[in-house]
């Protein structure tokens, strides 16, 4: 399997606040990492220096052989990286479908009449094809997650990174939205994901990294990971030496 | 594949009365030199060209998110190249027209690099300043009359057209093209995967970037497009003055603030917009013009009203109640019949 990203000592600090400290990995290609990590961990932060919507102040970011440290968001995202964001951020003023288009045209560069049947089909996928002529700012906050899965995947990404997607939803909702994923999954795409319903990430995922305080405190097999001590000091504030 | 339960609509019952309608109208305008007086006609030549300033400053703002006072700047740009290039360079008014419209976009380019810097409110005093630093330049120009202007010389003026009738039937009918263009530029734009991109960004800028969309790059090429259309239809506007002065060609008031107005009133970020604020624009001006200042106090009462009553304007208050729109821009998902 050949690597696709590659983290190498990337660092980000704001002032005092450091999100990323000296973090580092590689991904195969098909993998599905798992992200863990208190709030303020910087987990997003760290999806934002892959994505490009921040740089880091030393490190590089190598995305299938390409050093794209540098690169800009927009062209990251046409490289092959695609992420729904844990604040949905969608096109208000446009339908669903015409969100799909967006990401379909732009970020996969397709054609027109290419786009809408690949749009047509992720629609389908991701079962939001009932809401497909509703104008996205009149969605509810389950449909907006829903949205920003099925826009990442209209981007054709070969990475895709998502950001607490199953936060909040109802226990059946999170079963047909971790089927999805699953299903994106077993395509063939790799997979990033930060979330806190670990029973969910933990039935899709094959690897679990835990960050804290910007840095990667653990990386390995899931079930070993979580029944390890640092994940239980970390995570229920255990005191190992209690 | 399953995807094939469903297929994409364009056009609706709406937008095929609107483009029906909208054809007789159009058949209408091209006819006005043979039923409308002179007088009536240009005041429809001027109903045109405010329809093309305001429809393109509604693609700049409502669309690119580039709320610009400046485009005087580019109407006398338009203006005074006419006036050069048909006095100093011999060209024929009507080619003339064209070459204001290449100019126009020329010079959009620096002009873009360099206010592209500046955001927000800082963006919109930029352009302003620059279409000042534009007057300033024209004053300068003794050739053209310097800071009092010029008017077009007789032998320009007579190459339009033979006779005063047919010259004025001529720069109506460029009016009309010019608008039925820039109609047609914006409608073009909008249905192509630019036209989504553009959308993507008036709606959201952090998405647009992450799904893949060069900002600055879109942003700049809708900039050149509106510079270069906006100082066609300042030379056409200037066609139909005959007089060219810096004050008038560079008025922010005339070519900005009463754009701005419209689109506003009519509901800015939507193509109709424009269409409808011009109408309801001119429809005050006529029947209020009599009446000096309070004309312009009641136009600034309207405003107020239609901003606090519906923010989105006229044609956002009819969005508001029902998803219809004229002209076929929204890609509508429809089951397919079992066959």
């Amino acid at each position: 399997m050949a690597t696709i990203l590659q983290l190498d000592q990337v660092s980000k600090a704001f002032g005092a606040v450091t999100v990323a400290d000296g973090l580092s990995y590689q991904l195969q290609s098909g993998e599905a990492l798992g992200v863990i990590g208190p709030n303020g961990a910087g987990k997003t932060s760290m999806f934002n220096l892959i994505t490009g919507t921040m740089s880091p102040d030393s490190g590089r970011i190598v995305l299938a052989g390409e050093d794209i440290t540098r690169m800009s968001a927009a062209r990251r995202c046409r490289a092959g990286i695609a992420r729904s964001f844990q604040v949905p951020q969608p096109f208000g003023g446009m339908t669903v479908f015409e969100n799909a288009m967006v990401a379909a045209t732009q970020g996969a560069d397709l054609s027109l009449r290419a786009a809408e049947r690949h749009c047509l089909q992720i629609l389908e996928q991701t079962q939001l094809i009932a809401k497909a002529n509703v104008p996205a700012g009149k969605l509810t906050l389950l449909e907006r997650k829903r949205l920003e899965l099925t826009r990442a995947l209209c981007a054709k990404p070969k990475l895709l990174l998502l950001d607490e997607i199953a936060g909040g939803l109802t226990e059946g909702e999170c079963i047909a939205l971790v089927e999805t994923i699953k299903a994106v999954h077993a395509g063939g795409m790799t997979i990033i994901w930060i979330e806190h319903v670990v029973h969910a990430l933990l039935s899709v995922v094959d690897r679990l990294v835990v960050i804290d305080f910007g840095r990667k405190v653990a990386d390995g097999e899931p079930q070993q990971i979580m029944a390890s001590q640092q994940v239980q000091e970390i995570y229920l504030g255990i005191d190992a030496n209690g | 594949m399953s995807a094939s339960r469903y297929r994409i609509v364009q056009s609706s019952a709406a937008s095929r009365v609107a483009a029906t309608l909208g054809l007789i109208v159009l058949a209408a305008l091209v006819l006005a030199p043979y039923w409308a007086g002179r007088s009536d006609l240009r005041l429809l030549g001027e109903i045109l060209l405010y329809l093309s300033l305001a429809s393109l400053w509604n693609l700049l703002a409502g669309y690119a998110g580039l709320v610009s006072v400046g485009q005087q700047a580019f109407v006398g740009l338009g203006g005074y190249a006419l006036f050069g290039l048909t006095i100093f360079g011999g060209l024929n008014p009507i080619v003339a027209v064209l070459a204001a419209g290449v100019i126009g976009g020329l010079v959009a380019m620096p002009v873009a690099a360099l206010i592209f810097r500046l955001r927000g409110a800082y963006f919109a005093i930029g352009t302003w300043v620059m279409a000042e630093v534009f007057r300033l330049v024209a004053a300068q120009v003794s050739a053209l009359g310097g800071g009092s202007g010029t008017s077009l010389p007789t032998a320009v003026v007579q190459s339009i057209a033979d006779g005063r009738d047919a010259r004025e039937a001529t720069s109506y009918w460029l009016a009309l093209a010019m608008a039925v263009l820039v109609l047609a530029v914006i409608y073009a734009v909008l249905r192509s995967r630019k036209g989504l991109a553009l959308t993507a960004i008036r709606d959201n800028e952090l998405a647009a970037r992450s799904l893949g969309i060069d900002i600055w790059r879109t942003k700049f090429t809708i900039y050149v497009i509106v510079g270069a259309l906006t100082a066609a239809v300042g030379a056409l506007i200037f066609l139909q003055k005959l007089r060219i002065s810096p004050d008038a060609a560079f008025s922010v008031n005339d070519w900005t603030a009463f754009v701005i107005f419209i689109v506003v009133i009519g509901g800015i970020g939507t193509v109709e917009g424009p269409i409808i604020g011009v109408i309801v624009f001119f429809l005050l001006r006529e029947t209020l013009a009599d009446l000096g200042t309070t004309y312009l106090i009641i136009l600034g009462t309207f405003a107020i009203g239609v901003m606090l009553l519906a923010p989105k304007g006229l044609w956002g208050m009819v969005r508001a109640r029902s998803d219809i729109q004229l002209f076929a821009l929204r890609r509508k998902v429809v089951a397919k019949l079992k066959d």
